[in-house]
């Protein structure tokens, strides 16, 4: 599905700010996987998925998606078979705009309405979004004419959610987006995704610093340092596993201890 | 007096388009477009000349055609090129300087004498009478308002807007921003050359000083529009363009009649006032800071 062979990204080459992001990483994912994927601070896991969504270009290496060389296609392209959500809510929705104006640009990346520049929102769309909108039991499709401005960081990015996944995606990257949401609405919202996902049978990639959250969810957990992927577990090896463990195959992985302040090891 | 509101009324209605433009680039897309000055000439000279030519139909959406290409240009610098987007408009306006001195056939004025003009064709039709100007004029801005609102719903239109809000989503939305802005500007700037086409055809003339000022004027009018009718909704804010336009013009008119303000001054007098309008929000918390930690103070103070 996702193949992602030896890239490298240093930023700044040259420059006493250089900076190795990205050292031959290779990542192979089957159709349907959920991947967690956890790290140390700078480890390069936001860098892989700006990597993947084409916010810039590998220096070396190659990323496939579905057969597809996505490894110079700019963002935009690439956004048609992908939905990604930020850690911050404000970054995946337009404020001024209302809900449904917002849901009418998300449904924008199916293949029939891409070329219809002219087309209005139909009333079966309109329908279809507060269809979509009622599962999200937040109350939003009573809502849909208030820019989105209005809502909640957790409304949101659980409206950001909805957008990414209407349309299910061939990849949906996850850059921890419950980490700025208060306890509750975190937990709904990786609710949603969870169901989501699962209904549609999307393949993901979850950055998360809940430990416990990347052991739970998913079928596989990644982690990272230096710009590498230095622990891939999966399968039955990954059943039973405790956080203790985890970081214990982080030391003898990576060589020391995870350092990121702000893990949370409950 | 009533000349007065006719006159406010007509030149309302041919100015609102810039305001128009204004609108859709400045705040729409959130991109202060200087192209507008240079493609107001470029509208007037292209339309004036080929109305003395003998087409003065045809003139009308050359003249927006020509506009769209400034906007082009514009927006090429910007988002191919990387030229910072007010510098932009800048070296776009330097250069429709030449362009326009080219399109009036290498003069610095162009003159209707005899020949037929959209206004003199719509008055022999005989409809309107004494308001037939004022009519052509609004039936020519409304329509434009229409269709902008119209657009600015559909696809094209929602995915214009949204690169004006959060160009973040616009690209996970796998809509090019290149695009959208080139589509955006374009527009704006064919809305600025429809303006300076019925201007240059009402006023029989078209000049190369006649665009100066103009992005303020059109900006004074978009701020004093959205101030009386808001601008909650791309309907409200085509409907406010418009609003303001005319009452700029009334005012203009009036202080010419009156001269309360010598006719000099209007532009400074102009400045000032878009100037002091675009500050106030910044204003109105920095007098809200100071009348609270005056506040502070005093009750501190007491306490002593």
């Amino acid at each position: 599905m996702l193949e992602i062979n030896h890239i490298s990204k240093t930023f700044n080459p040259g420059t006493v700010n250089e900076k190795t992001a990205l050292s031959g990483l290779t990542l192979r994912l089957d159709e349907g996987e959920f991947v967690t994927i956890v790290g140390s601070n700078g480890a390069g896991k936001s860098t892989l998925f700006n990597a993947i969504a084409g916010d810039f270009y590998v220096d070396e290496g190659s990323i496939t998606l579905a057969g597809e060389d996505l490894t110079y296609l700019p963002a935009y392209r690439r956004s048609r078979r992908m939905g990604r959500l930020f850690q911050d809510p404000m970054r995946g929705t337009a404020p001024h705009m209302t809900i449904e104006e917002n849901l009418a640009l998300a449904y924008l990346r199916t293949a029939k309405q891409q070329r219809a520049f002219f087309s209005r929102v139909s009333r079966r769309d309109k329908e279809f979004f507060r269809e979509q909108l009622s599962r999200l039991d937040m109350g939003l499709e009573d809502r849909m004419h208030q820019p989105v401005g209005l809502l909640s960081g957790g409304q949101r990015q659980a409206l950001t959610l909805l957008m990414a996944t209407m349309v299910p995606p061939r990849l949906l990257l996850l850059d921890e987006h419950t980490a700025a949401l208060d306890p509750g609405t975190a937990d709904k919202v990786l609710r949603l995704t969870r169901e989501i996902v699962s209904e549609s049978g999307i393949t993901c990639l979850m950055i998360t610093h809940n430990m416990k959250n990347a052991l739970e969810l998913g079928s596989r957990t990644l982690m990272m340092d230096g710009g590498r992927i230095v622990l891939d577990i999966g399968g039955t090896e990954r059943q039973g596993l405790t956080v203790d463990d985890l970081l214990a195959r982080f030391r003898a992985g990576a060589g020391k201890d995870l350092d990121n302040d702000r893990i949370l090891l409950s | 007096m009533l000349y007065i509101v006719q006159t406010a009324l007509e030149l309302g209605f041919q100015y609102a388009l810039v305001a128009m433009a204004l609108f859709l680039s400045y705040r729409v897309l959130d991109i202060a477009d200087l192209t507008t000055d240079g493609c107001f000439v470029l509208g007037a000279a292209v339309s004036v000349t080929l109305a003395a030519a003998g087409h003065p139909i045809l003139a009308v959406p050359a003249a927006m055609a020509a506009g769209a290409c400034a906007g082009f240009v514009t927006a090429f610098l910007q988002t191919k090129l990387g030229v910072p987007s007010i510098l932009a408009g800048i070296v776009t306006n330097t250069g429709l300087y030449t362009v326009n001195l080219m399109a009036m056939g290498w003069k610095s004025n162009q003159a209707l004498l005899k020949q037929e003009t959209i206004f003199t064709l719509f008055r022999n039709t005989g409809v309107g009478g004494s308001w037939n100007a004022i009519l052509l004029s609004g039936a020519v801005t409304l329509l434009a308002g229409g269709l902008l609102v119209l657009f600015l719903g559909t696809r094209l239109g929602l995915s214009i807007r949204a690169t004006g809000d959060n160009r973040d989503m616009v690209r996970a939305s796998s809509i090019n921003p290149t695009f959208t802005v080139t589509v955006g500007l374009c527009v704006a700037n064919a809305l600025t050359g429809l303006s300076g086409a019925v201007v240059g055809q009402a006023q029989k003339s078209a000049d190369i000083n006649s665009g100066t000022g103009i992005v303020v004027i059109g900006l004074a009018c978009l701020i004093i529009g959205e101030t009386i009718v808001g601008r909650s909704s791309m309907l409200r804010g085509a409907v406010a363009v418009i609003v303001g336009s005319i009452l700029y013009r009334l005012v203009y008119a009036l202080v010419l009649y009156t001269k309360v303000v010598p006719v000099d001054c209007l532009k400074l007098v102009t400045a000032v006032v878009v100037a002091l309008a675009i500050a106030a929000p910044t204003l109105k918390s920095w007098a809200a800071f100071q009348a609270r930690k005056r506040k502070a103070l005093a009750a501190r103070k007491e306490v002593e």
